[in-house]
This record gives structure tokens, C-alpha cells and sequence, in this order.
């Protein structure tokens, strides 16, 4: 089978991306590089095309009860127009994906999954959806992220709706471009700005619109080479990285999520033994100053002992160093642990350091 | 993208230009291109013995670890100090300021295993295709 394309496919072309194979679809991984489009988003703003993800709708009378079935969160703190982060759960206490819920009213919500879980989503939604409705609305949408310092200005003079009102993890519905989205106070760069739910065929002429307006302050497409650097100075997790299966929402530093006091759900059994038991393991940031890079998989050693394993890493652009996250022994986890990273044979010196590594500034 | 005449190439992507019997070697304008952003250049010390067609260092982009080999034998005479701290010459001036390490050769007919410039395009177009 061919690889997938979003509606952005030839817009990616003309603009000279390198494109990729990411979760079955061709995507551009750069533009003018990684570097200098990490730095526009943090310095000015970025537009990503993320329109491989998923969006999965659930709607009806029991919508709500069945969310909160499937769910970590408590789904009934959302109030219309709010989103909220989740997880969608195991019996086991492990993780299907970590999604963005957003409610439109109490009996209709949308799901946003990652593109690599998406099939499996819609299938551990279906088979616990009782009498709601389960509805893939996956290829009626494209979605764009504006994220950095500019884009709530910029995405004023853009949208109907007044968006300096929209509080984050707040949604509206409203035209961007003259086309009606759902536009999101929702990212994952570690940066203000949106996310924006609209027609698969607006697509185009929203991406164009928006780098066109953004052209003369600086603002051009990021791709997901950059989108992973941000995330990850950001400290955010990436499905089938820091979360998988078999990982607790206790040791992916997620607890926060867990609300054990919502009712009961499909994992709740699961999640009380394993918050009294205690993770057997725990993310932590590492840095290991300048020099190799570190990536995923990487042993992580104390002393002699192998400790853990990193699951992401990178030469943060920000700070200039390498950064990862990575599971360790809780005994290894205290802030200021001195550990190294295992990079083609050699023990690379590093330490735990609190997270995230970036926050952005206060505005 | 940029091959200049006077320099050879080699099939994993290094360039190397022949003065007498010192190699200068560094990664050509598609090798740099396809790793896009170095942020990390490992290479060997002065005096190390390189040989031919062997890994002797390692550069890091943001999404890829490749090793740079050797096209020759010889003993590293000179390495570029500025490197670890501009790793963006790999990127910006590939066959200038990039250049990664100089080596005194120990056997010339090494050079006859490498491309010259029309060659090597031939030698990319063909492989991406």
C-alpha cells in the first residue's frame, strides 16, 4: 500500500520539503532545516500540518459515561467549548494513547488521537461504546497547529471570533479564513497558540492564507523534525516513546491525569494497586551537557549498573545540549542524580535535572 | 547542489582533495544535505592510522547518526578544531571551512577507487532512483 497524503501533500512539495514515511503517511520532517524552524517557533511562530491525526467523534446520551469509562481523566470537568488532556486506557492500568478531548456539549465530544494509534483508537472505542455513538471523522478533517509568540496576534486577524478571549485549552467554533474550524487554544510545543480543526477541503487555502499573513513577521511551515524538538524541551510525551501498552500513567510522570475518584473505569483496579504499590520505574529528564547526541533506547548507567533505558533525546536548539527522557529504578530518579548515557560504547556523563527543560517566559 | 571539479569522491559520500601526498577530506553537499542540522562531529586525533574504506568518525544531525569513512590509508596529520564548535560549516561550506581531517597518505592507488566529480553525480542519481 502506498503511503498516505494529506491535503497539504503538494503545498509541502512546492515548499521544497523533505518528506518522510511517519505512521503510514508521507509527511515533511523540514523545510529550510530543523534548526532554524525550532527557533522560529520559539522566537516568532510556526504553522505545522498535523493532518494525519486522528479525530474520532462520541456522541449521545451515554457518551459521556462511556468516555469516562475508557478514560483516566474526569471527562465530566469539561464544560462546552473546554478540551481536555486524557488517556485512553487498559484494563492492565497501561496506555492505548494519550489523546485531546474537546467537548462541543454533554452529549457530543471529539477525540484527537495520534496517527499511529488511530485504527486501534476506534476499535478499543467501539468495543466499550455501550450505546453511544462512535464516529471516525478522521478524513473530514485537516488540522493545522499554529504555535509561538505571534500566533495569538496573528491568528486575530484571521479568525471572526475575538481569539484573545479564548482561554487555553479552550476551543471555539468560528471561520479562519473565511472557513468555518474549531480553533483550539491547544499545542504541543511548549508555546502558545492553535490548533485548528477544518475541512479537509479548506485545507489549502487555510495553510496559504495563514503563511501568507505570517510571511512578513517571520512565520513559515515547521515540520515534525522541529515539532519533536519542541515537544521535547517541552517535556511532552510522544506515544510509543515515553507511553506505550505496557507503561503506567505513574511512571510516565501522568499521575496527574489519573482521577481515581471520578467512579469506577475500565482501569481503576489497575491504577489503585499500582499508585499503592509504587512504580517499578520512572521518567526523568537527563542532560548530558554538549557533545553526542542522545536517542532513544540508549542505556542509562549509574556507576557500572545499567539503570535504564532513555526514550527520547535530542541536541536541544534552545539550550544547545543534549537532553532525553528516559525510565529509570526509582532509586535513580531524585533530581540531581548523577547518571551517563551509553552512546556507541562510551559512558556519556550526565544527571537527572528537574522538567521541563524549557518553559517559555510569562507573557 | 555543488561538486567541484578538482575534488574526488568516494561511494559513502566523502569528498577528498589531493595535494601531493596529503588527503583533505570532509562530507560532500548531498551527504550534508540528506543528514540536514549537524549538531555533533566526532573525529579521530592527530596521528591516529585511518585505513581505507573504515569508519574513522561519526556526525550527528538532529534525526540521524553516520558514520564518515576514510576513501584512503594513512596517519591524520591535521584535524579542523573549529568543527566542534561550528558543526553548521558541515552544512554551510561542505568543501571549505568543513573539512574534517587531513591525512598523510600511505598509498596513492587508494585514489583510484574514488569518482570524480560527473561520476558521483551519475553515482547519486542512480542510487536515489
Amino acid at each position: 500500500m502506498s503511503l498516505l497524503r494529506t491535503p497539504l501533500y503538494e503545498a509541502h512539495r512546492a515548499a521544497g520539503a523533505r518528506l518522510v514515511e511517519f505512521a503510514g503517511w508521507e509527511m515533511p520532517v523540514q523545510y529550510e532545516g530543523i534548526l532554524a524552524e525550532h527557533a522560529m517557533v520559539r522566537e516568532r511562530a510556526g504553522l505545522f500540518d498535523v493532518s494525519h491525526m486522528g479525530q474520532v467523534e462520541v456522541r449521545g446520551a451515554e457518551a459521556l459515561a462511556r468516555l469516562q469509562w475508557i478514560t483516566a481523566n474526569d471527562v465530566s470537568r469539561l464544560a462546552d467549548g473546554r478540551a481536555q488532556y486524557n488517556l485512553l486506557m487498559l484494563p492492565t492500568g497501561g496506555i492505548v494513547d494519550d489523546v485531546i478531548i474537546y467537548r462541543h456539549s454533554a452529549d457530543r465530544y471529539l477525540v484527537c488521537v495520534n496517527a499511529s494509534n488511530r485504527t486501534g483508537d476506534v476499535a478499543h472505542m467501539i468495543e466499550h461504546r455501550g450505546a453511544a455513538e462512535v464516529v471516525d471523522r478522521s478524513d473530514e478533517f485537516a488540522l493545522l497547529a499554529l504555535q509561538g509568540p505571534l500566533a495569538v496576534d496573528l491568528m486575530s486577524d484571521l479568525a471572526a471570533a475575538d481569539v484573545t478571549a479564548v482561554p487555553t485549552f479552550a476551543f471555539v467554533e468560528t471561520e479562519v479564513a473565511g472557513a468555518p474550524c474549531l480553533l483550539a487554544r491547544t499545542g504541543y510545543t511548549g508555546e502558545d497558540g492553535w490548533e485548528v480543526y477544518c475541512p479537509a477541503n479548506r485545507a489549502v487555502e487555510i495553510w496559504n492564507a495563514i503563511l501568507e499573513r505570517g510571511a512578513s513577521r517571520g512565520v513559515g511551515p515547521v515540520g515534525l523534525g522541529a515539532r519533536d524538538t519542541l515537544r521535547l524541551e517541552a517535556a511532552l510525551p510522544l506515544y510509543g516513546h515515553e507511553l506505550d501498552r505496557e507503561t503506567s500513567p505513574f511512571e510516565a510522570r501522568l499521575g496527574w491525569v489519573v482521577r481515581l475518584d471520578k467512579g469506577d473505569f475500565i482501569a481503576a483496579d489497575a491504577l489503585r494497586r499500582q499508585k499503592q504499590e509504587g512504580p517499578r520505574r520512572k521518567l526523568v529528564g537527563i542532560d548530558i551537557g554538549k557533545g553526542a547526541v542522545p536517542r532513544q533506547d540508549y542505556p542509562v548507567l549509574r556507576g557500572d549498573r545499567r539503570v535504564g533505558m532513555l526514550t527520547s533525546g535530542t541536541r536541544s536548539p534552545t539550550l544547545g545540549k543534549g537532553i532525553a527522557l528516559g525510565y529509570v529504578e526509582p532509586q535513580s530518579s531524585p533530581v540531581g542524580t548523577e547518571l551517563a548515557v551509553e552512546i556507541r560504547g562510551r559512558a556519556v556523563p550526565g544527571r537527572v535535572v528537574p522538567l521541563p527543560f524549557y518553559r517559555r517566559s510569562a507573557s | 547542489m555543488e561538486f567541484p571539479d578538482d575534488l574526488k569522491y568516494s561511494r559513502e559520500h566523502e569528498w577528498v582533495l589531493v595535494e601531493g601526498s596529503v588527503a583533505t577530506v570532509g562530507i560532500s553537499a548531498f551527504a550534508e544535505s540528506q543528514l540536514g542540522d549537524v549538531v555533533f562531529v566526532e573525529l579521530p586525533a592527530v596521528g591516529d592510522s585511518v585505513s581505507k574504506d573504515e569508519a574513522m568518525g561519526v556526525v550527528e544531525s538532529v534525526k540521524a547518526v553516520s558514520d564518515v569513512y576514510s576513501p584512503i590509508s594513512g596517519t591524520v596529520l591535521e584535524v579542523n578544531d573549529d568543527l566542534p564548535e561550528s558543526t553548521e560549516l558541515v552544512n554551510d561550506d561542505p568543501y571549505g571551512d568543513g573539512w574534517m581531517v587531513k591525512i598523510e597518505m600511505t598509498d596513492v592507488t587508494d585514489l583510484d577507487d574514488l569518482m570524480d566529480a560527473e561520476e558521483y553525480q551519475k553515482f547519486i542519481a542512480e542510487s536515489e532512483g
